[in-house]
């Protein structure tokens, strides 16, 4: 029951995921960041099958780090980010154990000055979105969000709104998540917010 | 032909293996690269062929290629071999993070790189790498300075400065002579194009400079800077040379 939430707003996309690691009906961990840095402008947030989702994710940095190194420091841009991973999980779900791994790539496109929000799940859907959750997360703030959600929204106004989901999530779900990790994604790269 | 050089696994009877030699010629015909250690950095230059004409000069690759974020590798032969070399070098240091969740150290870089050159020289049907390498770089969490070199055969060695390629018998008597410990960064540059300068005559415009420094900290010169170092480096040259002059007079 992680929680994974993304929000794009006027200049900067913001990412949070819960703390909490729990197997069964206990939890094992308090301080977990489901979040990898891919490079510069693009982060990968995840869920799912555990032990799938950290080795699909540092995969998935891995060879974005590749391209950088091979293509002279040129960074992948977040549409072509989403479109590898995309593929990777395509071509993972057609073997005989398929990655149970959901992601958000929160990104900024240099090139646009723009940034992004990707969603892609294990089977392999892609869509760009102003807003999105994975899991149970989803069923609380979509309907939040679908309300207060603005595209001009300046960073102040998205973590209220991301604090506002957050307390929608605490109060109606049944275990405690311990929390989240925001991180913010710019054109000056990628920063933790303390909230 | 001898008949000891059309199979690549095969010893002539004095105990050569004419092939690997043969690569080590196409490495003395590559031009030039120069690696020099200081005191808080390495510097990797080389000599670059003059562009044609026609030629698009952003998209001539480098001869110093990057391998991670930390290393950096410069090479002397044939262009074609290295890239397919420096590829292996890159994914295995991605492959490295991956598993150890590390980077590198130089000297495991090295160590697969001559490794991956050795096996080509004892393998069915394929030929050795025709290149040489000088790989620079810093390991993590530490601030002293590596270099190496990696041969076709397989062989490496860790140096404080090292040329290859063409002439570099000249570059590394140069260095031998001039080389001390302890140089500062602009000293470690300084001597680099020096040495590079003995064999490069068309200056700046040929000259290709990186320099590394602790903590992932990578620099390729503009051709600008490299200029100003080569004027200096002349300017020096023809103050001595002018100091000389009326000493020979008497």
């Amino acid at each position: 029951m992680d929680v994974v939430l993304g929000i794009r707003l006027k200049d900067c996309t913001l990412i949070a995921t819960s703390k909490s690691v729990t197997r069964g009906i206990s939890v094992l961990k308090e301080d977990d960041d489901k979040t990898r840095i891919l490079n510069e402008h693009n982060l990968i947030a995840f869920t799912g099958e555990a032990g799938d989702t950290v080795q699909f994710a540092e995969y998935i940095q891995a060879n974005i780090q590749l391209y950088s190194m091979r293509e002279n420091d040129i960074e992948l841009s977040p549409k072509a980010t989403a479109s590898f991973v995309r593929n990777q999980l395509a071509t993972s779900l057609r073997t005989r154990k398929p990655y149970q791994v959901n992601v958000l790539i929160g990104g900024f496109d240099t090139k646009t000055g723009k940034p992004t929000l990707n969603y892609i799940d294990y089977i392999g859907t892609q869509a760009i979105l102003p807003y999105a959750a994975h899991g149970y997360a989803a069923f609380y703030c979509m309907s939040l969000l679908d309300k207060h959600y603005r595209p001009e929204m300046e960073l102040n106004d998205g973590l209220k709104l991301l604090e506002m989901s957050i307390k929608e999530l605490q109060t109606r779900m049944p275990m405690d998540f311990k929390g989240v990790i925001v991180k913010v994604i710019d054109k000056e790269g990628i920063r933790k917010i303390d909230v | 032909m001898s008949g000891y050089d059309s199979a690549l696994s095969i010893f002539s009877p004095d105990g050569h293996v004419f092939q690997v030699e043969y690569a080590s010629e196409a490495v003395k015909r590559g031009t030039c690269a120069v690696g020099v250690k200081g005191k808080e950095c390495v510097v990797l230059g080389c000599e670059k062929r003059t562009t044609l004409k026609l030629q698009d000069p952003r998209i001539t690759p480098s001869k110093i290629c990057k391998i991670d974020k930390h290393a950096l590798l410069a090479f002397a032969g044939l262009n074609a071999d290295a890239r397919i070399l420096v590829d292996k070098a890159r994914v295995e240091a991605q492959s490295h993070r991956l598993t150890l969740e590390d980077s590198v150290t130089i000297e495991y870089l090295t160590k697969y790189i001559a490794g991956v050159q050795q096996k080509y020289t004892q393998s069915g049907g394929v030929r050795p790498f025709g290149i040489a390498t000088i790989i620079a770089g810093f390991d993590s969490n530490d601030t002293v300075p590596k270099l190496y070199q990696t041969e076709p055969s397989g062989v490496y060695n860790a140096w404080k400065a090292h040329a290859i390629g063409r002439s570099s018998k000249t570059v590394k008597e140069f260095l031998e002579k001039n080389y001390v410990d302890e140089l500062s960064d602009e000293e470690t540059i300084k001597l680099t194009v020096k040495s590079l300068l003995e064999v490069v005559q068309t200056g700046a415009k040929n000259i290709e400079i990186s320099v590394l420094k602790a903590g992932d900290v990578i620099k390729q010169l503009t051709v600008d800077e490299i200029k100003t170092y080569v004027d200096e480096i002349e300017s020096e040259k023809a103050a001595e040379a002018e100091k000389k002059k009326p000493k020979s007079k008497d």
